[in-house]
């Protein structure tokens, strides 16, 4: 397969948030600011590449039975690693993200590209498949984080855009992840149509 | 592409990624340690230099613990050249919107309120927020930097005090100055002013 | 008591573990179709919830906090949570066969449901004791269920009305559910004791 295609595969044509639905839960959850979404993005693209290189290594020698419960561990393992690392280099991203890091470990997306991807490929296309949904996860988030934050406080990336009292503060609270999410699926899936 | 399941390699093989990895998270904690507990060490010393004067002392190896409404406070006392200066208050409450409000409170050697640091919360994003700035803003009497919490009746105008509370969101403006207060009497309760941190108490009593 | 009072309400109402906390959307947005089975999920959650907090508490407790080896927490957790899942499954088709079909098929979906590894780290950084985790367990799985039962009325209803073609599916279901998290907002600042 073409290693390009590979990559826009997990951007475009099976983007995790937009088209194909998962890992709602971080989606949601730390997408109150565009910083947070890229934080979160990038984390779990670190997951994701780093556990679908390792499992397309071994995945030859995992009997068929163990091979999710392995996959966990697996993936477990380099949540844990970049849990300790945040905690020590970037402390305020990790306070902000919070509970959503060791969560990444239940991240659908994680599991899912291991199982449909890295079990069937060689490594280095893993790696690419992990970098293109990573991508494509990171840019939704960053892009939905975004939304919220401009809608909100009338700032992205803490530039001020408009003033802050224009701003619509439930778009930071929780009714306004679900509401945005909803209109961006819209805008998409127009955007599909056409 | 996979093997056959049988009970030997299945126990094999799980065993064997289990252990690996466990060498491996124990290697990387290893590594990570040390900048862990100093990050949190440094967040700690920057948030007590933020508030209290100069000093020259070590307000970390010196603190101690106060027991005000049933919460544990740490007070940081901070001395320059063996005088008190002052003093920082990890203070906090549990009458938040959203349960607990940490604050880093600093007192002047008479108690007059220096300055202070939101370490954590759970006030509603983007109001609650809103203490870090408002409570320092000179705008109507929305400041409470250089006032004292026994002379200046520092409750918000609601309950009959001389603050603004914060734009819609008075119950965390109330939680605010409650953790003020909590710092106040951890302060002087080891400062020989035991009258008004006793009337402080008091207030505190009826408030709730 | 009063805390206990207090987790209650707090779980169930103010931190609603989907429409305040964002966890165990997955469930919340895929098998809410109908009522009965958002009942049915609902209902699973709650059973191995508890458990799986009170077999990670003590694990956190004489395991890894006895050996000084927490950062193994994520891994041991999600592999407990796997395991009793399937044991609950073994146990519950031999034990009780009509529990079992109530619950059998939501089974397996659970242990990728972050509502339960999230309950059980949350427990531990919250430094809630054995009796208070319990609580906690129950009255967020119990919250997760009101939320689900709810959201799934309002989509059968849905389900019979003409809707944009772009928004139908899941645009509507997140915006239904976006207006379910506002109406919830109203709970805020609620307090016991």
């Amino acid at each position: 397969m073409n290693k390009l295609k590979i990559i826009l595969n997990g951007i475009i044509t099976e983007n995790p948030t937009f088209v194909l639905l998962l890992g709602m839960c971080p989606t949601l959850g730390t997408t109150s600011s565009a910083i947070n979404g890229l934080g979160m993005g990038l984390a779990t693209m670190f997951v994701l590449i780093c556990s679908n290189a390792v499992i397309a290594l071994i995945k030859n020698l995992i009997p068929d039975k163990v091979r999710i419960p392995s996959f966990i561990v697996v993936i477990a393992a380099f949540v844990t690693i970049l849990q300790m690392c945040m905690e020590a280099y970037v402390p305020a991203l990790y306070e902000s993200l919070g509970l959503f890091i060791p969560l990444i470990v239940v991240n659908c997306i994680v599991l899912g590209r291991a199982e449909s991807f890295a079990a069937k490929h060689n490594a280095f296309d893993s790696m690419l498949d992990g970098v293109g949904c990573g991508l494509g996860f990171t840019i939704a988030l960053t892009l939905l984080g975004s939304v919220r934050e401009l809608l909100g406080t009338g700032k992205i990336f803490n530039t001020a855009i408009f003033p802050e009292h224009f701003g619509a503060l439930v778009f930071v609270l929780a009714p306004g992840a679900f509401i945005a999410l909803g209109y961006l699926i819209v805008i998409v899936n127009k955007l599909k149509t056409k | 592409m996979a093997k056959q399941s049988s009970f030997g390699n299945m126990l094999i093989v799980l065993t064997v990624i289990t252990v690996l990895v466990g060498a491996l998270l124990g290697y990387v904690y290893g590594i990570t340690a040390e900048p862990i507990a100093q990050a949190k060490k440094l967040k700690q010393e920057n948030a007590v230099k933020d508030v209290t004067p100069a000093f020259d002392n070590s307000p970390i190896d010196e603190q101690y613990t106060v027991t005000v409404n049933g919460m544990e406070l740490k007070v940081f006392p901070a001395t320059k050249e063996g005088e008190k200066v002052g003093a920082a208050v990890e203070s906090k409450t549990k009458n938040g919107f959203g349960g607990e409000v940490v604050i880093m409170v600093g007192f002047e050697a008479d108690g007059t309120i220096r300055n202070y640091r939101v370490l954590s919360h759970a006030e509603t994003p983007g109001l609650g927020s809103k203490m870090e700035e408002w409570f320092r803003t000179e705008r109507g009497s929305q400041s409470v930097l250089g006032k004292h919490p026994a002379k200046d009746n520092l409750t918000v105008k609601k309950d009959g005090g001389s603050v603004d509370a914060i734009t819609a969101a008075t119950i965390s403006s109330r939680a605010f100055l409650d953790v003020i207060a909590n710092a106040y009497t951890a302060y002087t309760n080891n400062n020989c002013d035991g009258a008004t941190g006793a009337t402080q108490q008091e207030k505190e009593a009826d408030h709730e | 008591m009063i805390t206990y009072i207090s987790i209650f309400i707090t779980a169930i109402f103010v931190n609603n573990i989907v429409l305040a906390q964002f966890l165990g959307i997955c469930p919340f947005l895929g098998v809410s179709k109908k009522v009965s089975t958002a009942t049915g999920m609902g209902a699973a959650v709650a059973f191995v919830m508890t458990i799986a907090t009170i077999c990670t508490y003590l694990l956190q407790k004489y395991l890894l906090d006895a050996f000084g080896i927490g950062f193994m927490q994520t891994i041991v957790f999600i592999l407990v949570i796997a395991a009793l899942v399937q044991m609950v499954e073994i146990i519950l088709k031999k034990v009780s066969p009509p529990l079992y079909q109530a619950l059998g098929v939501f089974l397996p979906l659970i242990t990728t449901n972050c509502a339960i590894l999230g309950v059980a780290i949350l427990v531990i950084q919250k430094e809630y004791t054995l009796l208070e985790s319990v609580v906690f367990a129950i009255s967020t799985a119990l919250g997760f269920m009101l939320a689900m039962v709810i959201f799934a009325g309002i989509r059968e209803q849905l389900s019979t009305t003409r809707i944009p073609k772009a928004l139908q599916g899941m645009p509507i279901a997140l915006i239904v559910a976006g207006l379910l998290a506002l109406a919830f907002m109203g709970f805020a600042g609620i307090k016991v004791g």
